[in-house]
């Protein structure tokens, strides 16, 4: 359900976008003519709607409740840096044979050692999940967060809390856009599979699912490392981006910032959580001035929501589009 | 031998606040089936009610005695903290009573934040610094063991308060009714306690508890800030876990221990080879290590879920 309609809706999004922001009578399809404020919200916004649907995963098919997210962004964001900082000239030179291509091509290791590292992570998470249930997992993953924070914190080859500076500005809208479009279509796709049906077993009804012979462990450890995977390559995204990384910067409510996409987008939405992310970012720059409202805006948001509509303002849009009968 | 004498009595102090927040904690766990993620955020407030109290009633108590005020600032921060639970309890909790525990937990997050950032924006960001309610000096023990007058008032304070709290719920009505409400809801509210009442009262009690330990954390470290029940309020939940959650009695064990550990962990840091940067962590390992070990806590009672 929903996915080639979040296809649409963020393609649309980024036409809408370019077309106020810029001005001009046309959309302005190329990169060249978007100026740097508006790029930078555009590439924020497609690792914000990575980290939503990646999140999505665990916290909405699979309904368990991760409040980690910042953790797993944070062992992607360290581990591609580490690659680009410390490895970066050597490996440039060993791929100088490539030419135009050796660039790209250390980016793309950095984003999958970022991407591998945080779903080892995610796969170190979901084990303990296991025997865990509701709040109890919540409060794990939590504190999973938090000592990856304290260890980076710690060790002072990744900066203790100075943080990494200088990581090289690779990032680019391309790569963003194309990463955002590729997560929202292996999640999309995953979970509409007949395998990804094991996901929703186990959100609706977990001794049930054990009952129909679903191995539930297994689809826990999975959905986790599924949903790390995704946010390790938005952390290597976002250092790429911002070219400087602080401990800090990962902290407990960078996962709030997460959840709240997810909830306000209704769980288990991937259209809904991929509308929900790109409206936050806006919310975001459009409160940048009002900073000290915006954590206030965002709490009030949550409350509300769960007493009005715990679906997510935007869960059952999918529902509303015509679907094929029989078919999912 | 001496030092780990010191390193215990620095933890046991640490460990009565974490077993007073543990405790609220553990009593809205009890009733209710949820985690009161704001209730971190309850003792921070108790800590600026401390102080706002204290600025208001240091000119009318002129010539008092320093011990009548600190126990007047005490029992208003309680007394303030408890009106605020069973409000926010009222306003936030009570729709969602039929809800699933998520939508609660979720709830609560978005309460602890609220919190949090209305606090920012009151009390500024910038720590606030916290009267002497006790006038600090070193007592002298036995083989020149030395005790700090402020944390021998908060331990023995701490043992009279959970005393009091062992009174309430060991030997009134309403106590009665909170532990019937624990054992079964439904039963409870068939026999006649006024379920919604009982739930009012717990908050209250979780939060005066909460404001207690908030002003004994203000008194030891001196400067309170709006976001200092996050790391604490995390902790003692730890604590609560750790002694059984839903168990008064391991809550307050759950504390005092964790209070410890994490006292002797940053103390002989060098010792066993743990930088002292990784006392936050200290409470997470715990955590897991006994989720995945021993679940129910060290006094709980394995439970199997039934269809």
């Amino acid at each position: 359900m929903g996915i080639r309609f979040a296809f649409f809706i963020s393609l649309i999004a980024g036409a809408v976008v370019s077309y106020l922001f810029t001005g001009h009578p046309e959309p302005s399809w190329t990169v060249a003519q978007l100026d740097d404020y508006l790029l930078n919200i555009l590439i924020l916004m497609g690792i914000n709607v990575i980290l939503a649907v990646s999140l999505n995963v665990v916290n909405g098919h699979t309904g368990q409740f991760s409040l980690g997210h910042a953790g797993f962004m944070a062992v992607g964001a360290y581990a591609s840096a580490t690659i680009t900082l410390l490895a970066g000239k050597s490996l440039l030179g060993l791929l100088s044979p490539l030419g135009l291509m050796a660039q790209p091509c250390l980016f793309v290791t950095a984003l999958l050692v970022g991407g591998i590292s945080a779903a080892l992570a995610g796969l170190l998470v979901g084990i303990p999940s296991l025997r865990l249930r509701g709040d109890y997992l919540a409060i794990v993953t939590l504190g999973f967060g938090e000592i990856i924070r304290v260890v980076i914190n710690n060790t002072d080859t990744l900066g203790g809390a100075r943080g990494l500076s200088g990581v090289p500005p690779y990032t680019t809208l391309g790569w963003t856009f194309g990463i955002a479009v590729f997560a929202i279509y292996i999640v999309g796709t995953l979970v509409n599979s007949t395998y990804g049906r094991g996901f929703l077993a186990v959100r609706d009804d977990e001794i049930a699912a054990e009952a129909m012979g679903i191995n539930t462990t297994k689809y826990k450890v999975t959905a986790f490392t599924v949903g790390a995977f995704f946010a390790g390559l938005a952390g290597a995204l976002y250092a790429h981006f911002i070219g400087y990384i602080t401990p800090e910067g990962f902290n407990f409510l960078k996962s709030v910032d997460v959840v709240v996409m997810v909830i306000l987008g209704g769980m288990g939405s991937t259209a809904g959580v991929t509308v929900a992310a790109i409206a936050l970012t806006i919310l975001n720059e459009l409160l940048r001035q009002t900073e000290q409202y915006r954590m206030i805006i965002f709490a009030l948001i949550l409350i509300v929501l769960m007493i009005v509509r715990p679906q997510g303002l935007i869960g059952d849009i999918g529902k509303l589009l015509p679907r094929k009968k029989g078919g999912a | 031998m001496n030092e780990l004498f010191q390193q215990l009595i620095n933890g046991l102090s640490l460990g009565a606040i974490y077993a007073l927040i543990a405790l609220g904690y553990t009593m809205v766990y009890g009733v209710l089936r949820f985690i009161n993620f704001a209730h971190g955020d309850i003792f921070m407030l108790g800590a600026f009610s401390g102080l706002y109290l204290y600025n208001w009633i240091k000119p009318l108590t002129l010539g008092w005695p320093d011990m009548v005020v600190a126990v007047l600032v005490l029992f208003g921060a309680m007394g303030i903290a408890a009106i605020l639970g069973i409000v926010i309890e009222k306003l936030a909790y009570k729709p969602l009573r039929a809800r699933p525990r998520l939508t609660v937990l979720i709830t609560a997050i978005g309460v602890s934040l609220l919190l949090e950032y209305l606090g920012q924006l009151r009390f500024g960001a910038a720590p606030c610094a916290f009267p002497t309610l006790v006038e600090p000096h070193v007592i002298q023990g036995l083989g020149g063991l030395r005790v700090n007058s402020v944390q021998l008032t908060v331990v023995v304070v701490t043992l009279l308060l959970l005393l009091g709290l062992r009174y309430i719920v060991m030997k009134t009505r309403m106590g009665l009714a909170m532990r019937a409400l624990s054992l079964n809801p439904t039963a409870a509210a068939l026999m006649g306690v006024n379920t919604s009442v009982v739930i009012s009262f717990t908050f209250g009690l979780g939060s005066a508890l909460a404001a207690a330990g908030g002003v004994f954390y203000a008194s030891l470290y001196q400067a309170i800030d709006p976001f200092m029940g996050v790391l604490p309020g995390m902790k003692a939940f730890v604590a609560a876990v750790l002694g059984g959650i839903g168990i008064l009695s391991g809550a307050a064990l759950g504390g005092i221990l964790l209070g410890v550990l994490e006292t002797l962990v940053v103390g002989y840091s060098s010792f066993l080879g743990i930088p002292p940067g990784y006392r936050d962590a200290v409470a997470f390992v715990i955590l897991i290590l006994i989720l995945l070990f021993k679940p129910a806590g060290l006094l709980g009672k394995t439970q199997r879920e039934k269809v």
